[in-house]
């Protein structure tokens, strides 16, 4: 007992134990309580600004579902989130950091919109919009495979890699727009609008992509969980020497990860200027690559969940855009309050691995850890 | 000779930036934080040390001296770094979280807050966006210092810069003094180097984190202020750090984690920003000014193939340090 006595002493008030396991409810009840946290934060920044922050709150809501122009409208911004959170979601599942899915999303654009460009009087409706597809995603494939090439090569750090590659595939779109494919109607530096047959049909009032995203979850979701590449992907994500001691040829899965994941970032460029703006131009991205980023990791990689997640940040971005007009609250309180939520859901996963345990707590107790 | 000199004084004013980024993110690096946050921390300084000197101006109804609205925004965008980098600690150094992920983190929410306070502000604006009054920004002009710009050649080429300037210069060979020659110094670069061995020896590893890491985020800071009291000349721009972040951090790997080698690298990278108007190649313009993307490619491959020993990062850079778990 004399022990507890000096232990008291020594012991720092607060001390962290690892959890050897923590039930399934319990975990999203924490992440629950963070989300619920975070949005008390951002609703602490619309007091701040001088606004009832449930008012606020009730808007956004209501801009994302209220009557059936608003749902379609999150909807539309839900589809390139989740396709992109996809992309990069596979290749974090490597720790391979793609924060490059912008200009993947971009290349893809530039790739689909040559053929609706120029193509699209030689072709007949669906093999053009098949085309685009196709030569979207080999756009943004090639666009993934440089940085992973280097990488899996001579190590070249891939998150300043693919994030620089992002300011060239701008570039390449401003050069686009000002010459090569500028709009002779035209005197600012644009590129027409699509014919209407390099336009994706509708499919109950939004446009097909959210049928083609919703089919690539699934298989992605299959390509991971169930595929023995995406077997050796995770692996490879584990820990890169293992993959090794296992035979895996750890070079080749990086770049074939790559290139199925800058193929669909590819593959939501073609989506958004063949779906959503009939044109291309430097916001055809838009940021998705980079909200995508928040998608995936708030959704732990998991493509079924990153459905709710890139719908949830739908609303957000949606809601957003209705504030700025009913408040005067300017839109791009969306990335403020995208940070925020970011920063509670990573802090909640140290609640679920750890425990606190405090000084006056029994000595006994501790020993699991 | 005098195109010369324009070219080098615009190269030296663009790479400001980039040497502000780099040295805060080198301080940050060798206590085996690796902050991916420039970025963020850049617009969060940029518009802090911007809206502070506006705000005040505003409110008071007053023009500025030019020294005070230095000093003022030197102050709002060192916290404003800082305050970004203690969030990014407290997840990391405490929370133990993964740190690609929480320095993405941290540069979402640092460009929100820059571009959402920016737009804000500019609203609520008599002028409709946010700037300062010509008193205040001739605390950003350049020096004329008697007798040492004057002379020739050498004179424009180095004494003849805003203050702004000086500070980072400073700050390089402050920061290469700390790291080399103190004790203090020498502690960081042990946390850095192995936290075990740091802890082990009695130095507070957290502690030491925690302050290179805000610290450095606070130097990070005022690398932005730069851009929007200088390259924007006081007015605020949208998304007007535009990856000078980024380039900060793939310099800190050219600069071979050395304070010494950030001052050339920022200055070649600077160089590069402004080539297209000195350097005409024939490429069109709208490629031509990717030029420092993808010369910071190029840095990235090459310092990848050839790997020297002595040019490595710091062993725990990227890795959490938990006592418990050694």
């Amino acid at each position: 007992m004399s022990q507890t006595a000096v232990h008291e002493h020594k012991t720092p008030f607060v001390r962290i134990a690892r959890r050897n396991t923590i039930p399934h409810t319990q975990a999203w009840l924490i992440r629950a309580a963070g989300l619920l946290s975070s949005l008390c934060v951002g609703g602490l920044l619309f007091l701040a600004l001088g606004h009832n922050p449930l008012a606020v709150y009730a808007d956004m809501l209501d801009s994302a579902f209220g009557g059936r122009i608003g749902f379609n409208e999150t909807v539309r911004i839900a589809i390139p989130l989740l396709g992109a959170a996809l992309a990069v979601g596979m290749a974090f599942k490597m720790r391979f950091w793609n924060i490059g899915a912008e200009g993947q999303i971009l290349m893809g654009g530039i790739f689909a919109t040559y053929f609706a460009l120029f193509q699209h009087q030689n072709l007949p409706r669906p093999v053009l919009l098949i085309t685009m597809g196709l030569a979207a995603a080999v756009g943004g494939a090639l666009w993934g495979l440089i940085p992973a090439f280097f990488r899996a090569k001579w190590g070249t750090n891939e998150t300043l890699f693919t994030l620089m590659l992002n300011y060239v595939a701008f570039g390449i779109i401003t050069y686009l727009q000002a010459d090569r494919w500028s709009s002779p109607q035209n005197d600012f530096p644009i590129i027409d609008m699509f014919d209407l047959s390099a336009r994706l049909p509708r499919l109950f009032g939004i446009h097909i992509g959210w049928v083609m995203v919703l089919i690539l979850t699934l298989l992605v979701h299959l390509y991971i969980s169930r595929s023995k590449q995406g077997y050796q992907l995770s692996v490879v994500g584990q820990s890169e020497n293992t993959a090794r001691y296992a035979g895996i040829n750890v070079g080749r899965v990086i770049m074939r990860t790559m290139l199925i994941s800058g193929g669909i970032a590819g593959f939501v460029g073609f989506m958004q200027v063949s779906g959503a703006d009939f044109t291309l131009n430097e916001t055809t991205a838009g940021g998705v690559g980079f909200t995508a980023i928040t998608v995936a990791w708030l959704a732990h990689l998991n493509p079924i969940i990153m459905i709710l997640v890139a719908f949830f940040i739908a609303i957000l971005e949606r809601g957003s855009i209705r504030i700025q007009s009913t408040f005067m609250i300017p839109a791009t309180i969306a990335t403020v309050l995208i940070g925020i939520i970011l920063f509670f859901m990573l802090a909640c996963e140290f609640f679920i691995n750890y425990r606190l345990i405090f000084r006056n707590k029994n000595i006994s107790d501790v020993k699991g850890g | 000779m005098d195109t010369f000199i324009n070219f080098f004084n615009a190269a030296v004013l663009a790479g400001t930036p980039l040497l502000f980024g780099t040295l805060g993110e080198i301080l940050t690096e060798k206590s085996g934080n690796l902050n991916l946050g420039v970025e963020g921390m850049m617009f969060m300084g940029a518009l802090s040390g911007l809206a502070a000197v506006f705000l005040l101006e505003v409110g008071l109804g007053v023009e500025m001296s030019g020294i005070m609205a230095v000093l003022l925004a030197i102050i709002f965008a060192f916290l404003a770094g800082a305050f970004g980098a203690f969030l990014y600690s407290v997840l990391v150094v405490s929370l133990r979280t993964q740190q690609n992920v929480t320095g993405l983190a941290l540069t979402i929410f640092g460009i929100g807050f820059g571009n959402f306070f920016g737009e804000f502000f500019g609203r609520n604006s008599p002028v409709g966006f946010v700037t300062i009054s010509l008193s205040a920004r001739q605390g950003f002009a350049n020096l004329n210092i008697p007798l040492l710009s004057d002379i020739p050649i050498l004179g424009p080429m180095l004494f003849n810069y805003n203050i702004l300037v000086y500070l980072a210069v400073a700050l390089a060979v402050g920061l290469a003094f700390f790291l080399n020659r103190t004790r203090w110094g020498l502690n960081l670069r042990a946390v850095g180097e192995s936290p075990a061995t740091a802890d082990a020896a009695s130095i507070n590893v957290t502690r030491y984190k925690y302050l290179a890491t805000c610290i450095g985020g606070g130097i990070c800071g005022l690398g932005g202020m730069y851009i929007s009291m200088v390259t924007t000349s006081g007015v605020w721009v949208h998304n007007s750090v535009q990856g000078f972040g980024w380039i900060a951090v793939a310099l800190v790997i050219f600069a071979t984690w050395s304070p010494s080698r950030a001052f050339i690298g920022a200055l070649v990278f600077g160089g590069f920003t402004v080539m297209r108007f000195y350097l005409p190649l024939g490429i069109p313009m709208q490629i031509y000014d990717k030029f420092p993307y993808l010369a910071t490619i190029l840095v990235l491959i090459v310092t990848s193939i050839r790997q020297i020993k002595e040019h490595s990062p710091p062993a725990h850079v990227g890795v959490n340090y938990f006592r418990e778990e050694r």
